[in-house]
């Protein structure tokens, strides 16, 4: 074969997140943790400087995190290395893909940069995850190029509510737009303010064009099997691992859980003894869900 | 017929979804009780490391190991490679391959996900025409063993036939071309 092979295809994009599927991926703030992570069984790590619990409580802007740290991380796992870069900072995210990070994550966890646009993500030859509550945040991201949805939830807080509610709205619409007419999909496309094919090809396929998992607020092996039976197919655990007591067995618990999600005995028997999850935040002032246009 | 695909992590829906479109009943393994009934085995890439751990967990190491030493046709692509072979390299140092294979395989062969790439592949047991061949972080044949081959992509081989096992270090399950698991299915009846 002569022909120069074809890199940053939506195929190989999308299929690094399909790949993710029914893992794991965790949140770590250096390699000691990222080898604890990888050691339990993570699919992938997110490298970032502070978690979004402490994110919350130290306040102030929230950056992509320092280029040497998330090299020290490369240097110490085999498995996929994600980090963040702020929404419509595409400079950051060409630092991020630079330096060959696998899957650059356009967060709202870290401070918005632009407060109109999101990073063009088709220019990118680095795979994009965006964050979404609803359907049509959801395919606005993808008609700006990501590969992979996350649903929201409220990062940093270890309440699950708002994971399930992201979930359900967007998996409720999308049951919906599967019944709908042709000429009902016009309508959806104007109320969810998504292009039109998007909204055809959801109903077309009855899912979205990109796999999609969950985020934000998983704190327990069973927050985990909730979200998979709700219809997440993989899930994003951050501050719910290295804010807990004792976060190896709850890392590998999680790691089984997402797997067996369906099997209750399962999940049962990881469950115990693994000591206190993360304290969590009930009433959170800032509400990273919120950010995102 | 049915085959198994296991479900630990990964691509296994993609290889589901394939199957059941050629009229084959796709099963998820994800402990030892769904291997019972199945007449083959498909092992989904996916992170070979987690994948790894989750056998053990999960109690299917040794039934599986068991089931494919004794002849039940097994097709592997990409993380299950790596599973099945006898030699990981750049792979972690409690990484327990299967050894069925008799390979060596390089995890992550062609470097991070920016060197994901697709490339036509001829391949000459599917027919001609060019096979779409899609590399993710794909692992690298680096020593063969008893296999034959059966493409090769540059000076790589990139699918392999040893006996009843297949392995192919590319994703045939995104292509939407589905000759290689029609190839696979008809070995199998």
């Amino acid at each position: 074969m002569t022909d120069a092979p074809a890199t940053g295809t939506a195929r190989v994009k999308r299929g690094l997140a399909e790949m993710l599927r029914g893992g794991v991926i965790m949140d770590v703030v250096d390699a000691a943790q990222a080898k604890i992570a990888e050691d339990a069984g993570a699919c992938a790590v997110m490298a970032l400087e502070r978690v979004p619990s402490d994110i919350r409580r130290d306040g102030g802007i929230a950056r992509m995190s320092d280029p040497a740290m998330i090299e020290a991380i490369q240097a110490t796992v085999t498995i996929p290395v994600m980090a963040k870069c702020r929404i419509g900072h595409f400079a950051e995210a060409q630092v991020l893909q630079a330096m060959g990070v696998d899957y650059i994550d356009e967060s709202e966890v870290l401070s918005p940069a632009d407060e109109a646009y999101h990073v063009d993500k088709w220019a990118f030859t680095a795979p994009f995850v965006c964050g979404a509550t609803n359907l049509g945040e959801a395919l606005r991201r993808i008609s700006e190029g990501a590969c992979m949805i996350r649903s929201k939830g409220e990062a940093g807080t270890g309440n699950i509510i708002e994971a399930v509610r992201h979930l359900r709205s967007i998996l409720g619409d999308i049951r919906a737009i599967r019944q709908a007419s042709p000429e009902e999909l016009f309508g959806w496309a104007k109320e969810l303010r998504a292009p039109l094919d998007l909204v055809q090809e959801v109903a077309a396929l009855g899912e979205l064009p990109v796999p999609m998992f969950c985020a934000g607020g998983i704190a327990t092996p069973a927050d985990a099997a909730l979200v998979m039976q709700l219809g997440a197919q993989a899930v994003f655990v951050g501050s719910g691992i290295f804010k807990s007591d004792d976060p190896s067995p709850r890392a590998k618990a999680i790691v089984e859980a997402t797997t067996h999600y369906q099997d209750a005995d399962i999940v049962l028997k990881v469950s115990k003894g693994l000591g206190d999850a993360m304290r969590g935040e009930n009433n959170p002032q800032i509400r990273f869900e919120e950010r995102g246009w | 017929m049915r085959i198994g695909v296991l479900a630990l992590q990964g691509a296994f829906r993609e290889h589901a979804e394939v199957l059941s479109a050629l009229g084959v009943e796709a099963v998820l393994v994800k402990l030892p009780a769904h291997l019972n009934d199945v007449d083959a085995i498909v092992l989904p890439g996916g992170e070979s490391t987690t994948q790894d751990k989750l056998l053990t967990t999960s109690e299917l190491r040794e039934p599986l190991a068991i089931a494919v030493r004794s002849g039940m046709p097994c097709f592997a692509t990409c993380a299950g490679v790596i599973l099945l072979a006898t030699e990981v390299l750049d792979g972690r140092p409690d990484q327990t391959p299967l050894g069925l294979l008799d390979i060596s395989v390089r995890r992550n062969g062609y470097g991070r996900q920016i060197d994901s790439f697709e490339a036509p592949l001829e391949i000459g047991v599917v027919g001609p025409g060019d096979f779409p061949g899609v590399f993710i972080r794909a692992p690298k044949i680096e020593r063969l063993g008893s296999g034959e081959v059966l493409a090769m992509h540059h000076d790589s081989p990139v699918l392999l036939r040893d006996g009843a096992i297949w392995g192919a270090t590319f994703h045939p399950e995104l292509s939407r071309d589905s000759r290689l698991h029609q190839q696979f299915v008809a070995q199998c009846s």
